[in-house]
């Protein structure tokens, strides 16, 4: 690949400085510009949850529900849970790195629909601020599962509006999925086969998967509601006729499998980092390639265990047990394969590569735990206590926002042509481990004593662990500030970056940091397979500027 | 299999929009009428009206939504779309279909 260095004090041509008004950027069909869109937006919105995680552990110090009224207290849980998961965590990394990275590492000038990719984060914002209308407005109080028929005839909280706003951003999910799967099948670039193709692609192609099959059942589920709720349309209520199981049933035909599409992107990432950061080729590439697609379709045959306990058959318990058992099988061969590539590897502690860690960690306690949740005896002592909030935050935080950081970081100067300040990013990413670990930890402990979900009022003998969650929670916040602060000091002052700063393989780093609009200068041509760390001195290579990687060049076309 | 299948461009006829157009309000007409077969034929009535609905999206899927002039990637993505949908159907009947197996009290 041609990849010509800059003189110093020469500002290359790329897609930051393709244009400066604010309808460059409103009007942009550039996959890199709308993934610095998404960054801004999701981050915006990950802040509003924050601050209603704030009010919850607030809340939550003191026995006695004494900060807010019950009924307020129901409207903040279930609006923090409501933008996280729209508003942040599902569309967090395949969004931001996703849309960012797609089209690079796979040799691509853009997105196959990159209209398609604009309207997708005006949808986004549509939903986004239809839901923060709603909040406005009072907010919902349904919890964010918005389980009939309290939501569809009881609630006089803005159930309808809040569905209005999900319903929309689902469209703006299904729209990128779309993308991912035609750019992936369709614009590889030349000798880019389906095995050489980096495992951040296979899991983002398995995310889209799960997107496009899934979020169409959801949208229709929720629609479903607004209906009952409008026109008393019994469908779902038992006083009009319905059957508030098969909204269970509905509900989680997608939101188990969203589940996966918030961890599928997250363990791409740690597949690049990892193997970067260890300098080997991911151990059993083959099998964490189809662990993802695995992931995708068994995710879809698990929904049933959040109902073991809500009048679900026992027989219908029994399979959805087993199934969820299976599940098991392609995260751990993940695991195993990840921990497989740092042994015996040269590992090079940088702040992804804590990250990295972090998440192995994490998401390993998270996945245990999942399994006392899917075993039928055991799940109806901890179903809808703290064990279970627990243990879907040590998957959707310790997983998705490990794997979101990991990946911010480690292509931060891909993104914006600078380094971050790597001592300052490591304590953050301790202080983060640190502060999530004191947060969710005791909480286990807490479930399994029995206090309950989505209460403020709790027995004066579990407050010590209440006070150690609550001190986690603000050492966590903290951990959440740092980044925000210096990554955006990094933009003016942080070193340049270069365009492989940190050695890595894959088409991505072939380019310029930050890339050109159209990405690459030439058409790359592959003719290896991806993470061949042990057969080049890539690093040595590219600082000398004699490089030329795992790629050849041809003639744009 | 024409030509035409693997075109990039496919161009239909309006006269074929037209003729599924007709065809799918003839079947409209034909699921009303079942509704009024004299007798209460519930399960015959469920196994009609059914029947009609996957012939109506067959035809839309084909011709509307352009799938019979598509590539063989978008037939497999259109059946996995399908295929889904009785994961769904078959998982959730599941539970509706054995929930009396064991007797619980006040269902009765």
């Amino acid at each position: 690949m041609s990849m010509t260095v800059a003189r110093p004090g020469e500002v290359r041509h790329n897609y930051l400085n393709a244009g400066d008004t604010v309808l460059s950027w409103l009007l942009t069909t550039d996959h890199k510009r709308i993934a610095i869109l998404y960054l801004v937006s999701v981050t915006f919105f990950f802040m509003v949850g924050g601050l209603l995680a704030a009010l919850i552990r607030l809340e939550l110090l003191t026995p006695q529900g004494d900060l807010m009224t019950s009924e307020n207290y129901n409207r903040v849980f279930t609006m923090h849970g409501v933008v996280m998961i729209f508003l942040f965590l599902i569309p967090a990394i395949p969004a931001v790195l996703g849309n960012f990275l797609v089209p690079l590492m796979v040799g691509a000038r853009d997105l196959a629909f990159p209209r398609l990719n604009l309207a997708s984060w005006y949808l986004y914002m549509a939903g986004g601020l239809i839901a923060t209308w709603a909040m406005v407005r009072g907010g919902v109080d349904t919890g964010w599962t918005f389980y009939p028929p309290y939501s569809s005839s009881y609630s006089t909280s803005q159930v309808t509006l809040t569905i209005i706003g999900a319903f929309i951003i689902g469209f703006s999910s299904i729209a990128t999925g779309i993308n991912f799967i035609v750019t992936v099948h369709k614009m590889r670039a030349p000798g880019l086969t389906w095995f050489r193709l980096p495992l951040f692609i296979w899991a983002h192609y398995a995310t889209s998967v799960i997107i496009v099959l899934g979020t169409p059942v959801v949208a229709i589920t929720l629609l479903l509601v607004v209906v009952e709720r409008v026109f008393r349309l019994g469908i779902f209520d038992p006083a009009l006729g319905g059957d508030p199981i098969l909204f269970q049933h509905l509900f989680w035909f997608y939101s188990h499998p969203a589940v996966y599409i918030m961890i599928l992107p997250a363990m791409g990432v740690i597949s690049e980092v990892v193997a970067c950061f260890s300098r080997k080729r991911v151990f059993g590439y083959h099998f964490v390639a189809f662990s993802s697609i695995a992931i995708a379709v068994i995710g879809f045959l698990v929904w049933g265990h959040h109902m073991f306990t809500t009048g679900q058959s026992v027989y219908a318990g029994m399979a959805f047990s087993l199934l969820s058992f299976l599940v098991a099988v392609p995260s751990a061969v993940k695991v195993f394969n990840w921990t497989a590539t740092m042994y015996k590897g040269t590992i090079d502690l940088r702040a992804p590569m804590l990250y990295v860690m972090g998440f192995l960690g994490l998401f390993v306690i998270g996945g245990l735990t999942g399994l006392f949740l899917a075993s039928l005896a055991t799940d109806i002592h901890l179903q809808d206590t703290y064990f279970v909030v627990a243990h879907f935050h040590y998957i959707m935080v310790g997983g998705t926002i490990f794997g979101y950081l990991a990946g911010l970081h480690f292509w931060w100067p891909k993104m914006t042509g600078r380094m971050y300040p790597e001592g300052i990013a490591k304590l953050a990413a301790l202080i983060i481990f640190a502060g999530f670990n004191l947060t969710f930890l005791p909480q286990f402990v807490l479930g399994f004593l029995g206090m309950p979900r989505r209460y403020h009022w709790y027995p004066e003998e579990w407050q010590m662990l209440h006070v150690m969650s609550s001190a986690g929670a603000a050492l966590l916040g903290l951990g959440y500030i740092l980044p925000m602060f210096y990554l955006l000091w990094s933009l003016r002052n942080g070193a340049l970056a270069g365009p492989n700063p940190w050695g890595a393989t894959g088409l991505e780093w072939k380019t310029d940091s930050p890339p050109i609009t159209h990405n690459f200068e030439e058409t790359p041509i592959v003719t290896e397979e991806p993470y061949a760390y042990d057969n080049h001195h890539q690093h040595e290579e590219v600082a000398s500027g004699t490089g030329t990687g795992t790629t050849e060049t041809r003639d744009s076309v | 299999m024409s030509d035409e299948q693997h075109s990039h461009v496919h161009i239909v006829p309006i006269r074929v929009y037209l003729l599924v157009y007709v065809a799918l309000l003839v079947l409209l007409v034909l699921t009303v009428g079942a509704a009024y077969l004299p007798g209460h034929h519930t399960t015959l009535n469920n196994i009609i009206a059914l029947t009609i609905a996957i012939v109506k999206a067959v035809l839309v899927v084909l011709y509307f939504m352009h799938v019979r002039y598509s590539t063989r990637l978008t037939w497999l993505w259109a059946s996995a779309g399908f295929f889904w949908l009785v994961i769904m159907f078959i998982l959730t009947l599941g539970d509706y279909f054995t929930r009396h197996w064991v007797p619980v009290q006040g269902w009765e």
